[in-house]
């Protein structure tokens, strides 16, 4: 059923476009019609997928990381007392910073390959995760709490037992919000330095002005981030069964 | 079923304030070996606070950086040992965790103190579990319960503790009147010859269950003891039919000759700590 309302959607978007170009008589090279871009996607299937290649390596290694270091950096904090003390501070300022304006550093210390938009990417979702499972963490029911203190738990295993499992949903939360923006990371990674991607070709496309290109790639660049997304939700459903059930 | 021999748990001079209002100061309580004992008050007057440090979970309050000038007192037993660490307690709420299985919360102490492989402790958890009547349902997790199964299952996790002293807090009062008077019967029988302290709002389950019963009132709170079977304690004067050991009929005429005078009782109380306010 949701397969269904999600193709009749998608259908009516492409419909709305084709009305708009068909309407307004507007120029190829401003915007083409879904059809000039399907001829594109065909036509240049094997750039687009080699260069789609390269960014969804890029999106995913991101993810992995970012996620690594999230969950690391929160159980840190919720565990060591004085790690909460000296890194929670830094960890607020850092997001002062505007990731963006990171990007042509990373490039000139990372070079133009994956390095730099592995770490764009890492560093746009390992706050989101985080603060999401930091709060998780902190935010323990203290009725569990209590019975673990007159069951005579230590505090490692308190947090192994009650405080982690308590605190997957929050992580969930952060995950969805990292696969969310983990795309955004690379794709301006790539924008700023980069040999190949799909960021970089929608930059080369928008030079040459084949903007069919562009929206080609664009339009894969937003089908895999879908994809991706739904991929993470449902396997976090899973993961997650007693979830489901509450409510 | 208990290895350790039931001990009698003192608490002197017990003194406890919160934001600088005393809730209890000087405070005694005993309670016998073997004997439930329940504490009954209007809501307000501290119980949950008496019970919580009983349970060593009470926090210092008042004092700068976490000590308070007064020692908030310690239970101890019988050699003056204090009984942390041989205390189970049991809340309100079934505070039961709602990814784990029912075994699993069942086994959650043993897996706190890393003991959940030992064989014999999961047997145990299992023969607890048939024991409270959800035989079949050991995989099954708390959301496909019903609240007053849960709490069953919050009864086979106090119980597996294996503690001399039982803690308990209103645990029946969030449950229907049936499952209310089942569980009342099942507590019953699963915790003769242990140290209860059961704290409760409500004079009839006090009077079904208590071999003791100790009214909470005033503010600072004071204790009173309003019925104690061993010690011919008895609050109506009038010789109200003798009361038969525990878990008691509701509709016995000593039951409910001693329900009206504990309700005036507990009324009182109430009135006094509002005319405080």
């Amino acid at each position: 059923m949701s397969v269904l309302r999600g193709l009749a959607i998608f259908l009516g978007l492409v419909a709305a476009w084709q009305a708009l170009v068909t309407l307004t008589g507007v120029d190829d090279f401003i915007l083409p019609g879904p059809l000039a871009v399907a001829k594109a996607l065909a036509a240049h299937w094997d750039l687009l997928a080699e260069n789609a290649g390269v960014t969804i390596l890029e999106i995913l290694l991101g993810l992995a990381l970012g996620t690594l270091l999230g969950v690391s950096s929160a159980l840190l904090i919720a565990a060591f007392r004085p790690a909460r003390d000296w890194l929670l501070p830094v960890l607020v300022v850092s997001q002062a910073v505007p990731v963006f304006a990171l990007a042509p550093i990373l490039v000139l210390w990372l070079g133009y390959g994956l390095a730099s938009k592995v770490a764009m990417a890492t560093l746009i979702i390992y706050f989101p995760v985080t603060a999401a499972f930091y709060d998780g963490l902190k935010r323990t029911e203290p009725g569990w709490l209590d019975l673990a203190r007159t069951m005579g738990g230590g505090r490692l295993a308190v947090l192994r037992v009650i405080r982690i499992p308590a605190a997957l949903p929050a992580l969930a939360s952060g995950l969805r919000v990292a696969t969310a923006v983990a795309p955004i990371g690379a794709v301006v990674g790539e924008w700023v330095g980069s040999s190949a991607g799909l960021g970089y070709l929608m930059l080369q496309a928008n030079a040459r002005l084949q903007i069919d290109l562009m929206f080609a790639a664009l339009f894969v660049l937003a089908v895999f981030a879908v994809l991706l997304y739904f991929a993470v939700d449902r396997s976090l459903r899973l993961a997650l069964p007693w979830l489901a059930e509450e409510t | 079923m208990t290895t350790a021999a039931p001990i009698d748990v003192r608490l002197h001079a017990a003194r406890l304030s919160y934001r600088g209002a005393v809730i209890f100061d000087d405070l005694d309580l005993e309670l016998p070996a073997g004997r439930t004992t329940c504490l009954l008050g209007p809501s307000g007057v501290g119980k949950t606070s008496l019970l919580r440090l009983i349970a060593g979970l009470a926090e210092n309050h008042g004092g700068k950086d976490g000590k308070d000038s007064g020692s908030p007192g310690a239970a101890v037993d019988r050699d003056g040992r204090t009984v942390q660490g041989r205390v189970a307690y049991m809340a309100q709420q079934d505070l039961l965790l709602p990814w784990a299985s029912v075994l699993g919360n069942v086994l959650l102490g043993p897996r706190l103190r890393g003991e959940d492989r030992d064989p014999e402790v999961d047997g145990k958890a299992r023969s607890l579990i048939e024991q409270v009547g959800l035989k079949g349902r050991e995989t099954d997790l708390p959301v496909r319960l019903s609240g007053g199964m849960r709490q069953r299952v919050a009864l086979a996790r106090t119980l597996v503790e294996d503690r001399p002293i039982v803690l308990m807090d209103e645990p029946f009062s969030a449950l229907d009147a049936i499952t209310r008077f089942a569980l009342q019967e099942l507590a019953a029988r699963l915790l003769a010859e242990r140290t209860v302290l059961l704290v409760t709002h409500d004079p009839l389950e006090a009077l079904r269950l208590g071999h003791r019963i100790i009214v909470m009132a005033g503010s600072p709170a004071r204790l009173e003891t309003a019925l104690d079977v061993d010690e011919d304690v008895d609050g109506d004067a009038g010789g109200p039919a003798k009361l038969p050991p525990p878990p008691r009929d509701p509709g016995h005429a000593g039951v409910l000759a001693r329900q009206a005078d504990l309700l005036k009782r507990l009324a009182r109380a109430r009135q006094k700590l509002v005319d405080l306010a």
